[in-house]
C-alpha cells in the first residue's frame, strides 16, 4: 500500500506523542533513582542526576529483606508455572481432542468462570484456606495453579482445535495409548502456546498484589510486590529506595515480555479468531 | 471368549472415561476453588459473620442494611460508576487509536508496538509508585511541566476533585492488551477491501467508517465488556495510590468490599456486597450480549460481499 508523505508525518506525530505517555514515566523513575537525596527534593526538579548514584540500588536492596521477598516471588512464580503448564495442557487436550457427554456444557461453564469477579470468591477462599491452615503460607498462591486456569485452557484449546485428526490415528496405529499420544505427540507441538501461557502466568503471578496481601501476614513470607508496597506504605518519603526497588521489580517482566513478544501477539490473535 | 468380551468391555469403559480423566484437574479445581467458594459466599451473605466469634443467621438483614442503611454503599457505587464512565470510553478510544497507528505501513512501527504494550506487563504496585511520583504535588514533574506552560496544576492526589482523574490516567496506561486485540483484528482485514475502496475514491476517514469499524465491532464489543468489568472491580491502584482518600473521594466499591471484609471483619456483610456486584456484572454482560445483535456487525454477514474472502474464519 502506498502512503503519502502527509499521512506518514501525521502517523509519526501521533506515534511519538503516545510514546511519550507510555515511555516517559519509566525514564523519569530511572532518572529519579539515580539522583542524590538532595537532588530528589529540589524544586524546580533537576531533570538529570548530576552524578548517577548506582549505589542507591545496593542501599535499597539492603533496606529490607528484599532477597527473601525475591526468593518467595521466584518460588511462587516457578511452581505456579509448572502447575499451569501440566494442568492446562491436560485439560485443553481433553476438551479439544475428544467427544464426550456434556462437553459443550462444561466448556461453556469453563468460559463462564472467567466472568466471576474476584471479590466474590476472595472472602470464602480466605475462610477456606484458613480452615486448611494455609494462611500465612505460600500454598494459597501456588496450589490452585495445579488445577488449571480458564483463560489458559481456552487459549490452548483454540490451538489444539486446528491440529489435524490424522495425528491421533497415526499414533494409535503405532500402539500408543491416549496418555502417550498426549505426552509424546501433542505436548511437543504445543510448544508455542505453552510458552505463551508460561509467560502470561509468570507476568500475572510476579505482579500480583491482592493475593499475597490477603493470604500472607508474616514479613518473611512476603513477595516482592507486597514487600515493595508495604515498604512504600511505611517509608513514604524514602523516594530513592522505593524507586530503585520498583525498577528492579519491573526488569524481569519486561525481559520476559521482550523475549516472548511474538508469542503474545500471535496468542492473542489465535484467541479471537 | 467370555474373558475377551469382559476385557473388551473394560477397555470401552476406560475409553469412555479417558476424556474425563484429562479434564479432571479442572473439575476438581472448579468445585474446590470456584463453585464451592461461590456457594459458600452466598451462604455467608445471610449471616452475621465476624472473624472472632460464631456466625449468626440473620436472613436478608445484610441486604436490607446495604440498601437502606449504609450511605457509603451508594457513595462507593456512584464513585465506581463515575470511574467506569470516565475510564471505559477513554481506554476503548485510546486502544483503538493505538491499534490503528501500529497497523500503519510505516517504518519502525514494531518498536512503537512494544513501547505501547510495555506498561501492561508492569505490576500494579509499580504503576502506582510511578504515577504517584509523577503526580506528586510537591516534587512531581507533571506540575512542574505545567508550570512551565503557565498552568497551575491541581494537587492531583490530595484534592478530592482530581484524585479520581489521576486513577483514570494511571489505569489507562495499561491499555496494551486491548490495543493488541484490536490490532490483530485490524491486521486480519483483507487489504483488497481498502484497495477497492480507494479506487472508488473513498478517503481515509470513509475507509475507517465503512470498512474498519464495521469489521471490528465484535472486537469492540468484547473489549467493551472486559473493560467495563475490570473498571467495576478496580482495587489495586486505589489501595495503593489513594487508599480511598482524600475525604473518601476514591472509596471505590472494590475497596468498600475489601475493607468491610478484611479491615472491619464483617465477612457476612462483605459477602452480600460482593454478591450485589456479581449480579450487576452478570446483568451487564447479559445486557451487552443481548444488545450486541443490534449493532455488532459479524464478519460472516459481510463475507459474501468480499471478493476473495481471505481466511475462512
Amino acid at each position: 500500500m502506498k502512503v503519502s508523505k502527509w499521512h506518514k508525518a501525521i502517523v509519526y506525530l501521533f506515534l511519538i506523542g503516545f510514546a511519550i505517555y507510555f515511555l516517559l514515566p519509566f525514564v523519569w523513575i530511572v532518572l529519579t533513582a539515580l539522583k542524590t537525596e538532595a537532588e530528589v527534593h529540589q524544586y524546580p526538579p533537576a531533570i538529570f542526576p548530576g552524578m548517577p548514584q548506582f549505589v542507591n540500588f545496593v542501599n535499597a536492596w539492603k533496606a529490607q529483606p528484599f532477597g527473601l521477598y525475591l526468593m518467595n516471588s521466584v518460588t511462587i512464580t516457578v511452581l505456579t508455572t509448572i502447575g499451569q503448564l501440566i494442568s492446562c495442557s491436560l485439560i485443553a487436550y481433553g476438551f479439544a481432542r475428544y467427544h464426550f457427554k456434556f462437553k459443550n456444557g462444561l466448556f461453556i461453564l469453563l468460559l463462564a468462570t472467567m466472568m466471576i469477579p474476584w471479590d466474590v470468591t476472595m472472602i470464602p477462599l480466605y475462610m477456606q484456606f484458613n480452615l486448611f491452615g494455609w494462611i500465612n503460607t505460600l500454598k494459597p498462591l501456588i496450589v490452585p495453579a495445579f488445577f488449571g486456569s480458564a483463560y489458559y485452557v481456552f487459549l490452548l484449546r483454540q490451538f489444539l482445535m486446528n491440529v489435524p485428526k490424522e495425528l491421533e490415528h497415526a499414533a494409535k496405529i503405532d500402539g500408543a495409548n491416549d496418555f502417550q499420544t498426549y505426552w509424546k505427540i501433542f505436548v511437543p507441538i504445543m510448544q508455542a502456546p505453552l510458552t505463551l501461557i508460561a509467560v502470561l502466568n509468570m507476568l500475572s503471578v510476579w505482579n500480583d498484589y491482592l493475593g499475597p496481601l490477603i493470604f500472607l501476614q508474616d514479613r518473611t513470607k512476603y513477595t516482592l510486590a507486597l514487600g515493595l508496597a508495604s515498604f512504600k506504605g511505611v517509608h513514604e518519603l524514602q523516594i530513592l529506595p522505593i524507586m530503585s526497588i520498583t525498577i528492579l521489580m519491573i526488569i524481569p517482566p519486561v525481559i520476559a515480555f521482550l523475549y516472548a513478544q511474538k508469542y503474545i501477539v500471535e496468542g492473542i490473535s489465535g484467541a479471537i479468531k | 471368549m467370555e474373558q475377551a468380551v469382559a476385557r473388551h468391555k473394560r477397555v470401552r469403559i476406560i475409553g469412555k472415561l479417558t476424556p474425563y480423566l484429562f479434564i479432571s484437574p479442572w473439575i476438581v479445581g472448579l468445585l474446590l476453588f470456584t463453585i464451592g467458594p461461590l456457594v459458600f459466599s452466598l451462604v455467608m451473605s445471610f449471616f452475621d459473620w465476624p472473624v472472632t466469634s460464631a456466625p449468626k443467621f440473620v436472613g436478608l438483614e445484610n441486604y436490607t442494611k446495604m440498601f437502606t442503611n449504609d450511605p457509603q454503599f451508594y457513595k462507593s457505587l456512584a464513585i465506581t460508576l463515575k470511574f467506569a464512565v470516565l475510564y471505559v470510553p477513554l481506554s476503548l478510544i485510546t486502544s483503538l487509536i493505538l491499534a490503528m497507528l501500529i497497523s500503519q505501513p510505516v517504518k519502525g512501527v514494531k518498536i512503537f508496538r512494544t513501547i505501547f504494550y510495555l506498561p501492561a506487563v508492569v505490576s500494579g504496585v509499580a504503576v502506582s509508585i510511578i504515577w504517584g511520583w509523577i503526580f506528586n504535588s510537591k516534587y512531581g514533574i507533571l506540575n512542574y511541566a505545567l508550570s512551565l506552560l503557565g498552568i497551575e496544576g491541581p494537587k492531583w492526589l490530595i484534592d478530592p476533585a482530581s484524585a479520581i482523574v489521576t486513577i483514570v490516567i494511571a489505569s489507562a496506561w495499561g491499555v496494551g492488551t486491548m490495543m493488541l486485540i484490536f490490532y490483530t483484528n485490524i491486521k486480519g482485514i483483507s487489504p483488497d477491501l481498502y484497495e477497492s475502496a480507494a479506487i472508488d475514491g473513498a478517503g481515509s476517514i470513509r475507509q475507517f467508517t465503512s470498512i474498519t469499524l464495521p469489521l471490528i465491532t465484535p472486537t469492540l464489543f468484547f473489549n467493551l465488556i472486559t473493560s467495563t468489568i475490570s473498571a467495576l472491580q478496580q482495587l489495586t491502584l486505589v489501595l495503593l495510590l489513594t487508599n480511598g482518600g482524600p475525604l473518601k473521594s476514591t472509596y471505590f466499591y472494590g475497596l468498600f468490599v475489601y475493607n468491610n471484609a478484611f479491615k472491619h471483619h464483617k465477612l457476612g456483610y462483605a459477602s452480600a456486597n460482593a454478591w450485589f456486584m456479581f449480579i450487576i456484572i452478570l446483568l451487564l454482560t447479559a445486557l451487552i450480549f443481548k444488545s450486541s445483535s443490534a449493532w455488532v456487525f459479524y464478519e460472516n454477514e459481510v463475507k459474501h460481499e468480499r471478493k476473495r474472502g481471505g481466511k475462512k474464519k
